[in-house]
């Protein structure tokens, strides 16, 4: 079972949460000016990494906001928990 | 390759069971074949056996990080079946279905293959309809299905609760009688056997490090063993196929997840069929030796560590003991986990990729083991012939782009 920090909660049990896969994907501008193969890579195409994975989270059971995290999908160890609209702490901008 | 028989086991008694041929062989890799499958599974070895049997290409290397059969073939749930709701995929594992219940002896290996029946239990009246239509479209397909109520259920399995006031309360199901089980372990081994036998080396303790490849294509795999030069690669690896994509430049539609499944100390028989429950993601079976086995949906989050969070497996067990009140206070013995490769609409990718030489068979997801003979048996066909059989052709990655997809959510379901 993960422990999960909610930005605005605290430390809490997995299953207070629900998983939002990829994080800091950008809905498209002008969706209807992509190509067929850009419009698939929005939508179905992930990075799927081993390792370092930025991914979304929102704590369903707690106060239902969204937030992001930054998690090793080896180890599963989290890594930085942080708001929607931030980047992860550390990263250089 | 030494037959098995009852002639072989009496001859070899004699000697104490001392003089048994290896099973397979443990060859140095050679420089080059003309096709190198990565990953020692079942898909990957029925591929090279299919390559060998179907199409003669018999210069070809199965190469294996671990053992064969250490990963997901030797983690899933062993359910075969093919009550699958759209043709492409109905016709995919059906024929994969019909493969199975000729390969034991085909194989001369012994895959304990048992066609107790599969049954889908409904919980809501909306359940109800997707089943029977997917009966119905089974039907159609000529695959075997049907549809039955509480009492035929309780008949064919006295131990479930179907009473009206339970907290899963049972509508019917459907049942695929020539569903069933088989020993996972035997179908990798049998592959690899008879693979084997007919020239393919099946090199284990070799990990892919690298995908080398020039400006025409793929030119060969760098190993923990060295480099080895393939004219054509075939990827089969499951939960590490993003990461093998990743190695020749690829993106894949594609999200490795936990999976997790358990079994209990072994009782006497008292379940003669698997039972998969779609709206409680939980599913169990009984083994040969006599344990209960069970599984539940993936772990929500992405993952390649091959286990779970412990509130997956609580929740589904918790299912099961409404279901069948009599498991309550048998223990659990071990559970553990896989990591399936999920794709958006919970069908395999076999074909082509955008690099020449270079071949995928991956995102079965869930449930790619009942598909292994089937898998095995196009994905060698599009290598051979540098094109896909009919069957995957539905099944190419492209049908990310052109929108075409198969939406198998609905009977793709839990059993693995």
């Amino acid at each position: 079972m993960l422990l999960i920090e909610c930005p605005h909660c605290g430390p809490r049990d997995e299953s207070e949460f629900t998983y939002g896969g990829e994080s800091h994907i950008v809905r498209p501008p002008v969706p209807e000016a992509l190509t067929d193969g850009e419009w698939a890579d929005y939508l179905y195409y992930r990075k799927n990494p081993l390792g370092k994975h930025m991914e979304q989270w929102n704590h369903s059971a707690g106060c239902r906001r969204w937030f992001n995290a930054v998690r090793d999908t080896g180890s599963y160890d989290f890594e930085s928990f942080y708001r929607v609209g931030e980047r992860p702490p550390g990263e250089a901008s | 390759m030494q037959k098995y028989s009852l002639l072989t086991i009496a001859r070899n008694a004699v000697t104490f069971h001392e003089n048994w041929q290896r099973a397979w062989r443990s060859p140095d890799p050679r420089p080059e074949y003309d096709v190198v499958i990565v990953g020692g599974g079942g898909h990957g070895l029925a591929t090279a056996y299919y390559l060998a049997r179907n199409h003669g290409v018999t210069n070809v290397a199965v190469v294996e990080k671990g053992y064969v059969g250490g990963g997901n073939t030797g983690r899933n749930t062993e359910v075969v079946r093919s009550n699958y709701l759209w043709d492409e995929a109905a016709w995919l594992y059906e024929h994969s279905l019909k493969l199975w219940e000729g390969l034991t002896q085909e194989l001369n290996f012994n895959l304990m293959f048992s066609q107790r029946g599969v049954l889908s239990l409904g919980h809501s009246l909306q359940e109800m309809r997707d089943i029977a239509r997917r009966v119905n479209s089974n039907r159609l397909n000529g695959i075997d299905a049907e549809l039955i109520g509480p009492d035929e259920i309780k008949r064919l399995v006295p131990i479930i609760n179907t009473s009206p006031d339970s907290r899963y309360p049972i509508l019917g199901a459907s049942i695929q009688r020539r569903g069933g089980t088989a020993r996972h372990d035997a179908l990798a081994w049998g592959f690899a056997r008879a693979a084997d036998a007919m020239g393919v080396d099946v090199i284990q303790n070799c990990e892919v490090t690298g995908i080398r490849r020039n400006s025409d294509g793929v030119t060969g795999v760098e190993t923990t063993r060295g480099f080895i030069g393939a004219k054509k690669i075939g990827v089969v690896t499951a939960g590490n196929s993003g990461v093998l994509a990743n190695m020749a430049g690829l993106r894949l539609p594609i999200e490795s997840h936990p999976l997790q499944a358990w079994v209990t100390e072994p009782v006497k028989p008292i379940l003669n069929a698997v039972i998969m429950s779609n709206a409680v993601h939980a599913y169990v079976s009984q083994t040969d030796r006599g344990e209960l086995l069970a599984g539940a949906g993936i772990d929500s989050y992405n993952g390649y560590a091959q286990r779970g969070s412990f509130s997956v497996v609580e929740h589904a067990s918790a299912a099961l003991v409404e279901l069948f009140p009599i498991f309550s206070r048998v223990r659990m013995l071990r559970v553990w986990g896989g990591i399936v490769d999920t794709c958006p609409d919970a069908c395999p990718i076999i074909g082509r990729v955008p690099v020449n030489g270079l071949f995928f068979n991956c995102g079965w997801g869930t449930g790619g083991y009942k598909a292994t003979p089937g898998s095995g048996w196009v994905f060698a066909y599009t290598i051979a012939n540098d094109r896909p059989h009919k069957l995957n052709e539905p099944f190419a990655l492209e049908r990310f782009t052109t929108g075409k997809l198969i939406d198998e959510h609905g009977a793709a379901g839990v059993a693995h």
